[in-house]
């Protein structure tokens, strides 16, 4: 075991690559063998990525000085400073999880979705689970901006060649947005690659000292509004957002749960991991702003949500909206509110994943996404009906569930944070209107008489079918229960990032007690 | 008190077993099951409160933590229960009552399909009901608060197949969880004030950081954004607009949800915290104005309505009222004695209503029913009795919590609110018995085939209706008040107020106290007198005073159009604005249009531009021609300067 796990994070990320290499030498009409070998390889790589958690706090794994684990370094281009560089902390470990649970499932979940090309189909699956992975695990900036690149010929087929009637309007849509954004990024990793160079004569793309090296304010100031570009198309934040609804509208059901529970986080990911720590003065600098697109992108996705026709373009929009709470999290930049944004990341992975596999349930059978084709579907599919209505509670905020914890951090996070507790009190109403979208779907599409006759005989969840929920069942419980077992991974990373970005969060909150208390607490309590 | 956790998680199991297997289990079994665990739950209890009562009064606060629920940074939440009288009260209300409603089910509900999901639902709401009353913080509070909403959702939605029981689960979430965002930033406004969630760590600062009433600050924001979670769960103004819908739900759904426990949640959290509210005579004037307000506007709502169950839901949201009143005029105890007496009497005529509307073969509508005395002579008893205790009638139950809540409104300086609430008092009795003698005297308004069927419930309904009956008749007589004996509920409930008294007031009158007392009885005499001179005397006026006041009587039966009101001024802006101007307009028309419009532009100048490269040598060979020969002609330019 020993030699092994220095090499666990480079095992977990190429697994997938190895059933890429596999898949290439069977024929193509050997469907389901094909089938089988991205199937096992890909709960392979669920199941290496176990060690992950278990070993987590294992002093010999730990990486003293930066609180990294299972850091991996080896020079790759030497002539630019480059290196090949993994290693994770509690952030990413729990997206390394999520990346390889939900990669297993949205592979189990094509088994019959996916009839042609079908050799192609689970190469690109897997190649981009290996990107994605990558993307968490990179602690070197340009290992990975090319992991970022990497994902995005994978999904950009897998919506070209296996979406459905406007596959190539949206598969183009999405490769031009998310490769303008990019660019930008570029431009920003090397505006502060040579701002190093020219201050310690160093070349390097090493993450770690980057955040600690301190920038000046106007490079701060372009370089964030580089990465605001490139990470806000990903995640994506309103007005940067309606790739989103055409991507999900047409991707096939796998694609859609990896692009909204795994591609979406890359874009707050990339916010926590790099802009804030990197750039703390920019940051404060672009608070308000990045707070206020975040409310209106929920308050605007949850109202545009709401009168959607299609039911996969309906939780796209919700998608908008629950990315908004976690930016709002992000950039509330308090210990309780980013450890609710990262919560929240893999909680959104968790529900609205569930959710697209649910629409991709009756996709399958009926081929129609339209909430006018359904209906009192709960006299049919009983067992779907359960699934479908723990995963709209999951996804509500509904006590005992996860996307409550996540959304209650992020609400007292925000609450607790200096000057801020306004922008909670309009991001609570978000929920009300989350109610009002999710209630509405799951009672026009399970509710009432049953009477389109095409649906009089639909089939209830199968075994594999079921198979794909339950993992995402049993999470959504853990975490709404007991949470303290994710979030404990979470204190030390999230501590780090808030004291560069609050500077003096610490010493002012805990002088004056339980928080630094906002405007309108310090003036009532001035004069009880 | 090690079995402190056993009281909700019982019904949890039972519901777990019956969600999960329920569908190959015989109904014997699933009503066992779910029967069974409330059962025991409701033992449980009792043993529990029995040892309570053993304690000396200042030691009855028992705390059981089961985990650490919550750790994120200073961000502490426990998974904690909280035995102590006012919590004591209420589980047994809560298991008591649910035990005898879960037991009518069983009767009220054999021929439906779903019984084991409907019993499995009607589980899971007691578990969630039992932790908001036996929670020892505000966030697992709002745990069981959500939860007995979701629970309350799907059970008014269990005929799922009608539109309108999936319209008013869907309202009464939505409306439900408006109130919530108030609950939400209470909790929030609290935990960045005290730095702390627990109940005791809470009132324990406030009682030492606020020794006097406060003015307009902390305090007052935190009762008031707690009284507006309250308003939507327990159905106040300008949130009640969901419970009548609400009765939708099947009929026991309606007694045990929508009557004696669910919405009193709200009362119980207002009465919970009154240690803060007691220190912010602003928001308790609100609350006291508002549930006033709240039990007059129902009454008058009631007199009119036609629904057996409408009636009684408009009689519950006016019930309310009078138990929010009361807390708001400093009667913490009153306000809980009627959640109790009420519970009782409530229960007992959502019942006996929904014996009566098995007896009609599903009909609601009073017009339709008349004469059901002979037919169903229990279900005529018992509701007879429930209809007296709630008009307020001695020695019935309702008598004593009613005047309770009047005569502290007058003796702690409220003459308006307790002029309010006689009148409504009466307005009470009317609709009440109004409700009664439509249904039970008279001609017998229903179809031929509907009379054939009349007869009466089977034993399994009609036993919890005898033993609600006795409830709403002796339940009263725990708290006695002051001018005949002890008030042994208000002395019980004492220590759970021990960080709420600020002063005392001053012991009034006795003699006043019974004067008033007399007034009050003989307002709700009056009430049930007119109701028996109209419906039965002389049945016609009824009608010729709804002609008589037509505009009034439209206003009334059509809700005061708050529903039309609600509709023109949140939803349909709400539902219109995001489809019409949000979506269609600026996410697919300016946003997407615009990027669309980049692409275009893009695509354009490339159409031009891609004439360049056509693979032809010769057109290469002009290009580059044409190339030079500018070329030159800009270097010629430039010598020529």
């Amino acid at each position: 075991m020993e030699p092994n796990m220095r090499h666990i994070l480079n095992i977990v990320c190429y697994l997938p690559l190895l059933g890429v290499a596999l898949i290439v030498f069977v024929k193509p009409e050997r469907k389901t063998a094909v089938k089988w070998v991205a199937n096992i390889t890909a709960f392979l790589g669920f199941l290496v990525s176990i060690p992950l958690i278990t070993s987590f706090n294992d002093p010999q794994y730990i990486d003293s000085s930066t609180g990294f684990r299972y850091v991996f370094e080896v020079n790759w281009i030497p002539l630019i400073g480059a290196k090949y560089k993994f290693g994770i902390d509690g952030i990413s470990l729990l997206l390394v999880l999520l990346t390889t649970l939900l990669g297993f499932i949205a592979i189990l979940s094509s088994w019959n979705a996916v009839t042609e090309r079908v050799k192609e189909y689970y190469a690109f699956l897997l190649l981009l689970q290996t990107g994605m992975l990558g993307v968490f695990m990179a602690l070197d900036f340009l290992l990975f901006y090319v992991f970022w690149e990497v994902m995005l010929v994978p999904m950009y087929f897998l919506i070209g060649v296996w979406g459905g009637p406007r596959k190539l309007y949206a598969a183009i849509k999405f490769f031009l947005y998310t490769l303008a954004g990019s660019v930008l990024m570029l431009v920003g990793i090397l505006a502060i690659y040579f701002y190093q160079y020219n201050t310690t004569g160093i070349y390097s793309f090493d993450i770690l000292p980057l955040q600690k090296l301190g920038f000046p304010h106007d490079l701060q100031y372009w370089v964030f509004l580089a990465f605001f570009v490139g990470f806000a198309i990903k995640v994506p934040m309103f007005p940067f957002h309606t790739w989103l609804p055409d991507a999900h509208v047409e991707a096939p059901t796998a694609g859609s749960v990896i692009l909204a529970g795994v591609l979406l986080k890359m874009g707050t990911y990339g916010f926590v991991r790099f802009s804030l720590p990197m750039l703390p003065w920019a940051t404060m600098h672009f608070l308000k702003p990045m707070l206020i697109l975040s409310l209106i992108g929920i308050i605007y996705g949850a109202l545009v949500a709401m009168m959607q026709k299609d039911m996969k373009s309906l939780v796209a929009y919700s998608s908008v909206s629950h990315l908004g709470f976690v930016m709002l999290g992000v950039f509330a930049a308090t210990p309780v509110a980013l450890q609710g944004a990262v919560l929240q990341m893999v909680n959104h992975g968790i529900s609205t994943g569930a959710l697209f596999l649910i629409v991709g349930v009756i996709y399958e059978r009926r081929h129609s996404r339209l909430i006018t084709e359904y209906g009192g579907l709960s006299q049919v599919m009983p067992v779907y009906a359960t699934v479908f209505l723990i995963m709209t509670l999951s996804s509500i905020g509904m006590p005992g569930l996860n996307g409550f914890i996540g959304e209650l951090f992020i609400l007292q996070g925000t609450f607790a944070a200096p000057g801020l507790w306004m922008y909670a009190a309009v991001a609570v109403l978000g929920i009300v209107l989350g109610a009002a979208y999710m209630l509405w779907l799951y009672q026009r599409v399970m509710f009432g008489k049953l009477e389109n006759p095409l649906n009089q005989n639909l089939p209830d969840l199968n075994f594999r079918e079921l198979a794909t929920f339950v993992p995402l069942i049993i999470l959504a419980f853990w975490i709404g229960i007991y949470p303290s077992y994710f979030t404990r991974f979470l204190d030390q990373p999230v501590n780090a990032i808030v004291e560069r970005v609050r500077t003096d969060y610490f010493k002012a909150g805990r002088a004056e007690g339980p928080l630094p208390a906002s405007p309108v607490i310090h003036a009532i309590r001035a004069a009880p | 008190m090690d079995f402190l956790w056993l009281v909700p998680a019982l019904p949890l199991l039972g519901s777990a077993i019956n969600g999960l297997l329920g569908k190959r289990l015989p109904k014997p079994v699933i009503s066992l099951v779910a029967c069974g665990s409330v059962g025991v739950s409701f033992l449980v209890a009792a043993g529990l409160v029995l040892s309570l009562i053993q304690r000396a009064p200042e030691e009855r606060h028992v705390v059981q933590t089961l985990f650490t629920w919550i750790a994120a940074g200073d961000f502490v939440a426990t998974a904690e229960f909280l035995l102590d009288p006012l919590s004591a009260v209420m589980i047994l209300v809560v298991t008591g009552v649910g035990f005898l409603i879960h037991v009518y089910s069983i009767g009220y509900m054999h021929a439906e399909d779903g019984y084991y999901r409907f019993f499995s639902y009607l589980n899971l709401f007691m578990f969630s009901m039992l932790v908001l009353v036996l929670a020892s913080n505000f966030l697992l509070m709002f745990v069981g608060w959500e939860g007995v909403g979701l629970c309350s959702y799907l059970l008014i939605g269990y005929y799922f197949d009608r539109k309108s029981a999936g319209d008013a689960g869907k309202k009464a979430f939505i409306v439900n969880r408006i109130g919530d965002v108030g609950f939400i930033l209470g909790i929030l406004l609290i935990f960045a004030t005290f730095g702390s969630m627990e109940f005791d760590g809470v009132f324990r600062q406030i009682s030492q950081r606020f020794p006097a009433e406060t003015g307009l600050g902390i305090l007052t924001g935190i009762a008031l954004l707690l009284f507006v979670g309250a308003t939507g769960k327990s159905a106040q103004i300008p949130l009640y607009v969901w419970l009548p819908d609400a009765m939708e739900g099947p009929t026991p759904v309606s007694a045990l949800i929508h009557a004696a426990t669910m919405v009193t949640a709200g009362v119980y959290m207002v009465v919970r915290c009154s240690p803060i509210y007691s220190r912010a005579p602003f928001a308790l004037e609100v609350v006291a104005i508002v549930g006033t307000l709240t039990a007059f506007m129902a009454a008058t709502i009631g007199l009119v309505q036609t629904d057996i169950k409408r009636v009684l839901a408009y009689s519950t949201v006016s019930q309310l009222g009078y138990m929010f009143a009361a807390a708001g005029v400093g009667a913490y105890s009153a306000g809980i004695f009627h959640l109790m007496t009420h519970a009782f009497f409530k229960a007992l005529l959502f019942l006996g209503a929904g014996s009566v509307i098995h007896a009609m073969g599903g009909e609601q509508n009073l017009l339709k029913m008349g004469g059901l005395r002979k037919h169903t002579p229990i279900t005529f008893l018992t509701m007879v009795v429930a209809a007296l205790a709630i008009s307020g009638i001695p020695p019935l139950a309702g008598f004593f919590s009613k005047d309770e809540i009047l005569w502290s409104a007058w003796a702690h300086g409220h003459p308006a609110i307790w002029g309010v609430g006689l009148v409504t008092a009466g307005l009470t009795a009317f609709y009440m018995f109004r409700l009664v003698f439509l249904t039970f005297s008279g001609e017998e308004r229903m179809d031929e085939h509907t009379r054939r069927h009349l007869h009466e419930s089977p034993a399994s309904m009609t036993v919890p209706l005898v033993i609600l009956a006795v409830l709403s008749v002796m339940g009263g007589w725990v708290g006695l008040p002051a001018w005949m004996g002890v008030n042994r509920f208000a002395a019980f409930l004492e220590p759970s107020l021990r960080f709420t008294a600020l002063s005392e007031h001053e012991p009034a009158s006795h003699a006043l106290e019974a004067g008033l007392a007399v007034l009050s009885v003989a307002v709700a005499a009056f009430g049930i007198g007119a109701a028996y001179n109209l419906y039965v005397v002389r049945r016609e006026s009824a009608q010729a005073l709804a002609r008589r006041f037509a505009g009034l009587h439209a206003l009334l039966s059509h809700k005061y159009y708050v529903d039309e009101i609600y509709d023109a001024l949140f939803v349909n802006p709400a539902v219109t604005g995001s489809r019409e101007v949000l979506w269609k307009g600026l996410d697919v028309g300016i946003i997407d249009g615009s990027v669309n419009g980049v692409g275009r532009t893009i695509q354009g100048s490339a159409d031009l531009l891609k004439h360049l490269q056509n693979g032809l040598v010769r057109s290469y060979a002009s290009w580059i021609l044409a190339g030079t020969i500018a070329a030159l002609f800009y270097i010629y330019s430039l010598i020529r300067r």
